[in-house]
């Protein structure tokens, strides 16, 4: 199966943030997803970029933030990895919970995984991992897409 | 492309016309900024015309919620008008949509600002 793969190290700012939202909408138009998807798809990297600059690094200019795109026919796959305190998913609150709505932060996960077919975390020593895949469509997995919601 | 603020009034309402992208950083303080100065200026109705705003993140999400939440809780009322499509969805996943009072027409919004 072929796969290409592409790898940023970038600093820990909002500039790095916006090249891997840019970079990310580059890699999902080449793997065929369509406009909307591209920008969903974006999004979700935005997310995670912002996590690792901002939660995961803290802005630290001695720490990295590496974003790893991986695309194969069936699938876009990214990797946003931080060299931060590390993250427990399962401590993020739900932002959909009545008291959590008029929170001002803490939607990134959440959106995340609403644009994002499959995301899982991976501890590091030091910092987080976050891997996201999105399938590129088939009529077998629209099936399963649907059949989930 | 960087977020840009601008105002007017209409028949007691201030409409802040916003276009480009609100954001972690620049746009969001441009927004929180606004919004502040506005409610200091004794301003209580506020419409935010998001019509030309092409793109939000997370944190410009809570900066729409935190300006929600501090008009009101001075006693103010914020309204948002003309969201696009991708704003709207947005909102619909976050299940913010039924929090916020939303328009689709600007006479609409100052009415419902002065019923």
């Amino acid at each position: 199966m072929n796969a290409t793969r592409v790898s940023y190290t970038l600093e820990s700012t909002l500039a790095s943030v916006n090249k891997a939202e840019q970079a990310a909408t580059e890699a999902a138009a080449k793997s065929g997803f369509d406009e909307d998807e591209c920008g969903r798809i974006a999004m979700a990297v935005r997310e995670a970029a912002v996590n690792a600059v901002l939660h995961g690094n803290r802005y630290d200019p001695n720490k990295r933030v590496t974003v790893c795109f991986q695309t194969t026919p069936d699938a876009l796959t990214v990797a946003v990895r931080d060299e931060g305190q590390g993250l427990d998913p399962a401590t993020v609150p739900d932002p959909l919970a009545p008291e959590n709505l008029l929170k001002q932060s803490g939607r990134g996960i959440f959106l995340i995984r609403a644009f994002m077919d499959e995301i899982s975390f991976r501890s590091l020593s030091p910092g987080t991992e976050i891997t996201m895949i999105k399938f590129v469509r088939g009529p077998g997995r629209d099936g399963n897409k649907e059949a989930n919601q | 492309m960087t977020m840009k603020a601008s105002s007017r009034q209409v028949d007691g309402v201030m409409i802040v016309d916003l276009s480009g992208r609100i954001t972690l950083g620049e746009g969001s303080v441009v927004l929180r900024d606004t919004v502040k100065d506005l409610s200091t200026q004794g301003h209580k109705k506020i419409l935010l015309n998001l019509g030309n705003v092409t793109y939000i993140d997370s944190s410009g999400i809570g900066e729409l919620v935190s300006a929600y939440t501090s008009v009101r809780n001075a006693g103010g009322e914020l309204k948002l008008l003309n969201l696009t499509k991708k704003v709207h969805d947005l909102l619909q996943i976050t299940k913010l949509y039924t929090v916020f009072d939303i328009q689709d027409d600007e006479a609409s919004a100052i009415s419902a600002f002065n019923r």
